[in-house]
């Protein structure tokens, strides 16, 4: 052993030596100035990655990331979304040739050769030419992949019901409530139960309860006046049928149901 | 000092020609951003294994607060969103760490492309790149699955339906992956977050030793 700093080694299963030289070759077949990797280039390359790593950080901090409301498997109506990069298969499968008994097409067999084609293009585009003009049936396939999908990710961005999609997701809060409070038994007993819900979660015909910021008096305004915003009435007056005593319990309940934390 | 360690591991080890295969080579003009701007479009490979080392490393704290359980793991990762102190920036990084690394593989992948730098003799490395972009997807997949909320249940039954529909061995696929043939419940989550967090990886980091061994033996390509 000459390498190294001559080491000796015991016993028969050394590395053996090379007969090649095996320091790489260097770039001079390539005219112009090559630079040593080690360090001066990778001191270059660390400035690049700072700069993308402050990008990264910027997006990162600005928009934090989604978290939807707990999987629920009983909730058949969520209509579920891919992650972004999926979006271009999401939307060809809604084609007609693609879905139904062409499912297969377009969720196997289009994919499946999209891939097998890319992993053999080394072997179909043999010539020694890699200019991408002059060998222009490699570029025009890649182009032609390239713009179908992002026509067809354009196409499911436009075709998808956005805010549908964020309120279906969204986390109900769940309310911290003492059901042994009179004003319960008062909230249950009324109309209020129907229309803004068991658990004060709200429903189509009514607006949540937790957390609303309003004071018991204000409360009290709006059971037996109701609510009107730009000329729609949102709440009915009179909704609120009963005792002022009642009335009492109820507004302070309701105006102490906050977040369960 | 540190020649002296060194002097002192290279004695018994001889690590020299290791650090020369790693680091000791000259990277050429062509592609240095320095002398032309347009070989900017060099870095999106480095760039890749920069988020991919991001992405290894963020994980590995998410899986400190992280439970692969039906009960528990939307919990835990809203208490990591919410209370856990820099929970939200290290999720944050991990989700949009996880689209960064597509767009700039695929940017990748169209510079080696469009330069044709896949020709004889790099065919081999062409095929483990599409390898690597498949393995990447693959993550992208099991783990949308892992904060089990509302669109990761369902978007995942889509998905696994599309497994299913493969001819032949779909159903197997679908068994495989679900742990169940109607079922996408608890045996889904686990398995899906080994194979996120075991089985995708260890294949991950093969690949990319061999992608990295045959551009060091291989060298970049040279100009167009």
């Amino acid at each position: 052993m000459h390498r190294g700093k001559g080491m000796k080694f015991v016993g028969d299963s050394r590395i053996r030596s090379y007969e090649k030289n095996r320091i790489p070759k260097d770039y001079s077949e390539y005219p112009g100035k090559t630079e040593a990797f080690w360090p001066n280039f990778l001191l270059k390359e660390w400035m690049i990655g700072a700069i993308f790593l402050v990008g990264y950080l910027i997006l990162t901090v600005a928009h934090p990331s989604p978290l939807e409301r707990q999987a629920d498997p009983t909730d058949t109506g969520y209509i579920p979304l891919p992650d972004w990069y999926f979006l271009f298969m999401y939307q060809l499968l809604k084609y007609e040739f693609a879905s139904g008994p062409f499912n297969v097409v377009g969720a196997i067999v289009m994919p499946g050769l999209a891939i097998g084609a890319l992993m053999l293009v080394p072997f179909m585009d043999t010539t020694k030419e890699r200019r991408p003009l002059k060998r222009p049936l490699p570029t025009a396939f890649m182009l032609l992949a390239l713009c179908s999908m992002i026509y067809l990710t354009w196409e499911s961005v436009v075709n998808h019901d956005w805010d549908a999609a964020k309120a279906q997701g969204e986390i109900v809060e769940e309310a911290d409530v003492d059901t042994s409070d009179p004003g319960y038994e008062v909230y249950m007993n009324q109309s209020c139960v129907t229309c803004h819900g068991e658990n004060f979660e709200g429903t189509p015909a009514g607006a949540p309860l937790v957390g609303t910021g309003h004071t018991a008096e204000e409360v009290k305004d709006i059971a037996v006046n109701g609510i009107a915003e730009d000329g729609q009435q949102l709440m009915p007056a009179d909704a609120f049928q009963g005792s002022d005593e009642d009335l009492d319990k109820l507004a302070e309940f309701i105006s102490g149901i906050t977040n369960q934390k | 000092m540190l020649n002296r360690i060194y002097d002192w591991v290279d004695e018994r080890l001889d690590i020299t020609p290791i650090w020369r295969d790693i680091a000791d080579h000259e990277v050429p003009e062509h592609v240095n951003p320095a002398h032309h701007f347009s070989a900017f479009i060099y870095c999106f490979g480095g760039l890749t294994f920069f988020v991919t080392v991001i992405q290894i490393l963020s994980g590995m704290f998410l899986t400190m607060y992280y439970t692969p359980d039906i009960e528990n793991a939307w919990k835990s990762v809203y208490y990591l969103q919410n209370e856990v102190a820099f929970g939200e920036i290290v999720r944050g990084m991990h989700h949009w760490g996880a689209s960064l690394v597509i767009v700039m593989m695929f940017l990748h992948t169209l510079r080696v492309f469009f330069t044709g730098s896949y020709k004889k003799p790099r065919e081999l490395n062409w095929i483990v790149g599409v390898l690597i972009f498949v393995v990447m997807l693959g993550l992208g997949f099991t783990g949308y699955l892992l904060p089990w909320d509302m669109k990761a249940l369902f978007a995942t039954k889509v998905g696994i339906e599309i497994a299913a529909s493969v001819p032949f061995i779909g159903e197997w696929i679908k068994v495989l992956l679900a742990g169940d043939s109607v079922i996408l419940g608890a045996q889904t989550l686990t398995r899906f977050f080994a194979i996120h967090v075991f089985f995708l990886p260890a294949a991950l980091l093969a690949l990319l030793a061999a992608h990295f061994i045959m551009i060091r033996r291989q060298g970049i390509s040279g100009p167009l």
